[in-house]
């Protein structure tokens, strides 16, 4: 309960420079050991938006999508350097324990990964997480209708998560992940393993959530981004400096990031001339 | 490129019906054939010499069962001069000394577990601890009964003392400890279970994608939230199978408890007081049997046969039924 307690705090610090964003990521520097993955880049994101990571494969997508959460803490040898800001508040300070950001900042993971616990549980499991005290199948049956999962499951909601299909399992996943109303909302190409209907149903699923949460979302597919992102952010990488360091080349309204890009290397991506 | 074309292939195997059709043709299959031989023939010699146990002991008890019927079970005696034998006590003895030792043994082997597989350890250490861990399972037994005697029973014998002064009243101790009891004998089985228990947890642990991990650490779970509430349920029907099979060693364990136990025949709840169990029964009361006795020891041995069976199945029961239950059925 306490969580909560900081996240007021939190919430009643200042919002920093632009009027609706939710978070701020300013990266400097993101190592893995002595190699460089990611250098400065800046991406604001607003609130009730879907911001879309593009750029060829290596170039840092899921690096700075997992740097949003602290998700990569879990990994040794990461180090960040820069700020990222949520409601104005440092998530790397040192007084911010990465836990909480993660409540707050929930994530939907490239493979489904479902607990091996009945359906219903794993919808509950953040709930009972942040020791939720209301109505448990209310919420549940709330995020499972979130999802668009509802339907398909309500008469077997004691079945293994795990006796679901990938595409169930991972809208599963997503109302895993909205079942405790996080704030914001990472997707690290949620679609990649989902046939062409069930791709649909998510992003569907994804218009609809943006109503009250913020996504963030990295997709291959640039018709995917084209279709459900408002902003889009491209990345590329740099090998001048013998290295194959990624960073931000532009960011702007999706529209606008692929009519009319301002970078050359915006241009031939989005035109599909590399990839 | 294969061998031959096709047409050829169909012509040859169509001419020959002992060969399923379009396969390789070639050597491969006499290997494959002589494998199969060979792996069915030693599944049905283990057969065979299971059932071949079985039918042995039970035509030597058979005497016995006729003579006692089941009340053989449930009577507390075994007086070789009057002719009486039961082994109500043997069969308390047995299960309480391996349900206390599953209890200590269980609790300390996952523990160790968890140690060892959720980063708590650099992976090099890791990996020489869980040796050291498995090295225990070659102490041979007549050792740890050996420590047992002279190392752990005067250990413990002040606090199981103090013990009983001051909670005499409480059924656990209800007794003194004077030498050989059951407390020293379920330390040492769950010592001896230990490896067991730790090493196939650890599998079941580390068989965990680590998607699992990461959707748990996803979901904001601390570290031990992480571990008791998603990684712990996911290795579910593994650690059962861990306590399973360490339970069934317990049962067994014979030569450590005969040394350890006091080879008392009485049921009592106390840690501190003398027991026996089936096993130590068999072990120290062979060597000097007469006919009459063999027999009854042989009625002895096909119930502690009869526990073990039942253990195991039940056990296994229970893993189909977690796993049935909790994980992808492929
Ligand atoms: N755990 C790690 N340890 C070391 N290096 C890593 C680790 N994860 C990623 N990297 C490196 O960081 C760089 C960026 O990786 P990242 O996974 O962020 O790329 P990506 O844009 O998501 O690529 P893709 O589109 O293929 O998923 C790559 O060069 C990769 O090799
Ligand atoms: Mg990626």
């Amino acid at each position: 309960m306490n969580a909560i307690a900081e996240t007021a705090a939190v919430e009643a610090a200042p919002t920093t420079t632009f009027g609706n964003t939710v978070m701020d990521c300013q990266v400097q520097k993101i190592f893995y050991g002595d190699f460089l993955a990611v250098r400065d880049s800046h991406l604001p994101i607003e609130k009730n938006k879907i911001i879309g990571f593009i750029g060829p494969s290596g170039c840092g997508k899921s690096t700075v999508l997992r740097s949003l959460n602290r998700m990569n803490d879990l990994i040794p040898v990461f180090r960040f350097e820069g700020k990222v800001t949520y409601h104005g508040q440092d998530i790397y300070d040192k007084k911010v324990d990465p836990v909480v950001v993660r409540r707050y900042i929930g994530m939907v993971f490239q493979q489904p990964n479902p607990f091996s616990m009945s359906i219903y549980d794993n919808v509950a499991f953040g709930l009972r997480l942040n020791r939720f005290k209301g109505n448990m199948d209310e919420r549940v049956e709330k995020a499972l209708n979130g999802a668009a999962l509802w339907n398909e499951v309500k008469d077997k909601l004691k079945n293994s998560g795990l006796s679901l299909s990938g595409g169930q399992q991972q809208r599963l996943c997503i109302a895993r992940a909205i079942a405790t109303e996080p704030d914001v909302l990472l997707m690290d190409e949620p679609c990649s393993a989902l046939d062409p209907i069930a791709t649909r149903k998510v992003e569907e699923l994804m218009l609809e959530l943006k109503e009250n949460y913020t996504i963030a979302i990295v997709t291959h597919n640039m018709q995917q981004a084209m279709r459900v992102a408002d902003t889009t952010a491209f990345m590329g990488v740099d090998i001048s400096q013998g290295s194959r360091t990624g960073y931000l080349v532009e960011m702007g309204a999706t529209q606008r990031i692929f009519e009319d890009p301002q970078e050359e290397l915006t241009r031939k991506y989005v035109r599909g001339e590399f990839s | 490129m294969l061998g031959e074309p096709w047409h050829r292939i169909i012509s040859i195997t169509s001419t020959d019906p002992d060969r399923s059709p379009a396969r390789h043709p070639g050597g491969d299959y006499a290997l494959d054939r002589g494998f199969r031989g060979i792996a069915w023939t030693s599944a049905a010699l283990i057969l065979a010499l299971v059932a071949y146990i079985i039918v042995e002991i039970g035509g030597k008890a058979l005497p016995a069962i006729a003579e006692y019927g089941f009340g053989f079970l449930t009577s507390t005696t075994w007086n070789v001069q009057e002719g009486h034998f039961g082994i109500l006590p043997e069969i308390w003895g047995t299960l309480y000394s391996s349900l206390l030792a599953l209890i200590l043994g269980g609790v300390f082997g996952i523990t160790i577990a968890i140690f060892l597989t959720q980063d708590f350890l650099p992976s090099r250490l890791a990996v020489v601890f869980r040796t050291i861990i498995e090295l225990l399972a070659a102490i041979p037994s007549v050792v740890f009964g050996l420590w047992g005697i002279y190392v752990l029973i005067p250990m413990l014998r002040p606090a199981a003392n103090w013990l009983h002064e001051e909670f005499g009243v409480v059924p656990f101790f209800g007794t003194s400890l004077s030498g050989p009891g059951l407390a020293p004998a379920a330390l040492v089985l769950a010592i001896m279970i230990l490896p067991t228990v730790a090493s196939i947890s650890v599998d079941a642990l580390r068989q965990i994608p680590y998607k699992v991990k990461e959707a748990a650490y996803g979901m904001g779970t601390t570290r031990w939230e992480a571990i008791l509430k998603v990684m712990l349920p996911t290795a579910g029907s593994g650690i059962l199978a861990a306590l399973v099979l360490g339970f069934g060693r317990a049962l067994g364990e014979t030569m450590a408890l005969a040394m350890l136990i006091g080879n008392s025949n009485q049921i009592s709840l106390s840690l501190f007081a003398p027991a026996n169990t089936l096993a130590a029964l068999l072990a120290s009361n062979f060597p000097e049997a007469g006919e009459v006795e063999v027999q009854a020891l042989m009625y002895a041995a096909l119930a502690l046969l009869a526990i073990t069976l039942v253990v195991n199945i039940v056990g296994l029961a229970a893993m189909k039924f977690a796993t049935r239950k909790f994980e992808a059925e492929r």
